[in-house]
């Protein structure tokens, strides 16, 4: 299933918008053109891509250590790795591992499925970060705890916004 | 078949726990990129990647726009028996690729 | 004429023209020492570098019999990694039936025109590239050859030339970022000295592998001065100045570059 190429807070936004301009009979044809492009991620929706994971549980941190340089060379390949404390047993290990972030065009990074035959939790990637930003790494532990850690990110060239 | 290049070492002891890299070709078009025009170039994405060890699943992974391209991944597995071990990859507009490896366990 | 006293010809003749600009052969650094550990570790690891994959499609097209004359490059030249081992490190090289040098490409198409009967492969097409790639990998850890063909002298002093034009509406030349301000910085980025001893090589930038070609085009529209078509004679002779300004150095293919 593709999910919609606009994403809910624009379509939010847009609404609104036309409510407002509807209300205040200002026809408004630029705000209209500026709400078709797609909104950026913004903190709230990192927080409510983590809250749909999470769900009521507790995010704790640490046992979590998510290894991500500081500055990055370019915003299109930046290597992350995530490493989780745990004896990855039948009974006590990582289930998953969510990764997200607060300033691409949308919240989620990627999502990783393990379980104790993984022996180690530690996953690497590379992904892509469109500005200088948060970026954030969550355990799904087998006892239902959730860990997180988060790291602060600087990029000189951002990756998902650039025109040809 | 898209390229891909997965490294699993061929020999392991019982319980030994070893690492497995992969990549394989994608662009991974994010569907947030624009030409002059405006116009958007449509979202091409790898979505999901499956990793099974003689049938059972080791490692999962749900891809969205923000993975690079050329998406790579690495991660552990316990050597628990010689077999094959599979590698599927899914996405958009029907992209499959498969590949495997075999392991020698001891 | 020895090979020593060639070499020693052709420095000669660049002689005149050089300037204090041009970096000391001891102070060169490969783009490789500019770029951060991660991207660094991508380089090192054939299982994590993502060049290789165009590598690996390389092998697939080298045993490929190639359309009328079903001819295979294996068939004429057997295992690439004999056949081929230091062919990247001296090119480009003169081709006498052509009077002028021909870089690595150019050299794939004219096999595939001349001996395979097969239509040439575009510049920068997924096939080019990834032969290209191949071929050159077999000279890894190698170094690239100093220029001994004193044919090559007019071509090689056109490269110069143009190395240290000043061009476009930025008034500037290659020379003075990368031979007066490598190791400095441009837009938060470091200036590396513009070796291309790793060719065709995968560019984060890009996200795809490319070659020297497609960066000096960059290079150009970056300076805002009007690039040349593919495939110009222009793009050969600054590769043939490059290579030489880089002998001695090792190639490095297939790189990772930021």
């Amino acid at each position: 299933m593709i999910p919609p190429m606009v994403p809910q807070p624009t379509r939010r936004r847009f609404l609104a918008g036309a409510a407002t301009a509807a209300a205040t009979g200002i026809a408004s044809p630029q705000f209209l053109l500026l709400t078709t492009r797609p909104a950026a991620a913004t903190p709230d929706s990192m927080r409510q891509a983590i809250k749909n994971v999470v769900g009521e549980a507790r995010l704790q941190k640490g046992r979590v250590k998510l290894d991500i340089p500081a500055l990055v060379e370019s915003g299109n390949v930046v290597s992350l790795a995530v490493s989780v404390e745990s004896p990855m047993t039948a009974s006590d290990h990582v289930k998953a591992i969510h990764v997200f972030n607060e300033r691409n065009p949308q919240p989620n990074v990627v999502g990783m499925r393990l379980g104790p035959r993984a022996g180690r939790a530690t996953v690497s990637t590379r992904i892509r970060l469109a500005d200088s930003q948060t970026v954030t790494a969550i355990a799904e532990l087998s006892d239902g705890s959730f860990w997180s850690d988060s790291m602060q990110v600087i990029v000189t060239l951002p990756a998902c916004l650039e025109t040809l | 078949m898209a390229r891909a290049l997965v490294n699993v070492p061929a020999n392991a002891k019982r319980g030994d726990i070893i690492e497995i890299k992969t990549l394989i070709q994608h662009e991974m078009e994010s569907g947030f990129r624009v030409d002059n025009m405006g116009k958007v170039f449509p979202r091409d994405i790898i979505t999901d990647f499956v990793c099974k060890y003689n049938g059972e699943e080791i490692f999962r992974a749900e891809l969205f726009p923000a993975i690079a391209a050329n998406p790579f991944f690495t991660f552990f597995t316990r050597a628990t028996e010689s077999g094959t071990i599979i590698f599927e990859w899914s996405g958009d507009n029907g992209f499959s690729a498969t590949e495997s490896r075999d392991i020698t366990v001891e | 004429m020895t090979l020593p006293v060639i070499s020693a010809v052709l420095a000669a003749l660049l002689a005149p023209e050089l300037n204090a600009a041009e970096i000391p052969l001891s102070d060169r650094k490969s783009g490789y020492e500019f770029m951060g550990a991660e991207t660094r570790a991508m380089q090192d690891d054939d299982a994590a570098n993502p060049a290789m994959l165009w590598v690996l499609d390389g092998e697939n097209l080298w045993r490929r019999k190639q359309a009328t004359a079903q001819k295979s490059c294996a068939e004429c030249h057997g295992d690439a990694q004999t056949g081929m081992k230091g062919v990247a490190a001296r090119y480009p090289a003169f081709d006498p039936a052509r009077g002028r040098p021909v870089n690595l490409e150019e050299r794939i198409n004219i096999c595939r025109s001349e001996q395979q009967k097969a239509t040439p492969l575009p510049f920068e097409s997924k096939e080019l590239l990834a032969l290209t790639a191949y071929i050159a990998a077999q000279s890894r850890g190698m170094p690239i050859e100093s220029k001994s063909d004193e044919h090559l002298a007019p071509f090689l002093r056109a490269g110069r030339e143009m190395f240290n034009l000043r061009q476009g509406q930025l008034n500037l030349s290659c020379s003075q970022c990368h031979d007066d301000n490598w190791g400095g910085k441009l837009a938060g980025a470091p200036i590396p000295q513009g070796h291309p001893n790793g060719y065709p090589l995968y560019r984060l930038e890009w996200q795809t592998l490319g070659s020297l070609q497609r960066r000096l085009r960059g290079c150009l529209v970056g300076m805002r001065a009007e690039s040349y078509p593919l495939g110009a004679s222009e793009y050969v002779n600054l590769e043939l100045y490059l290579m030489w300004r880089a002998r001695g150095m090792k190639i490095e293919t297939p790189a990772v570059r930021p």
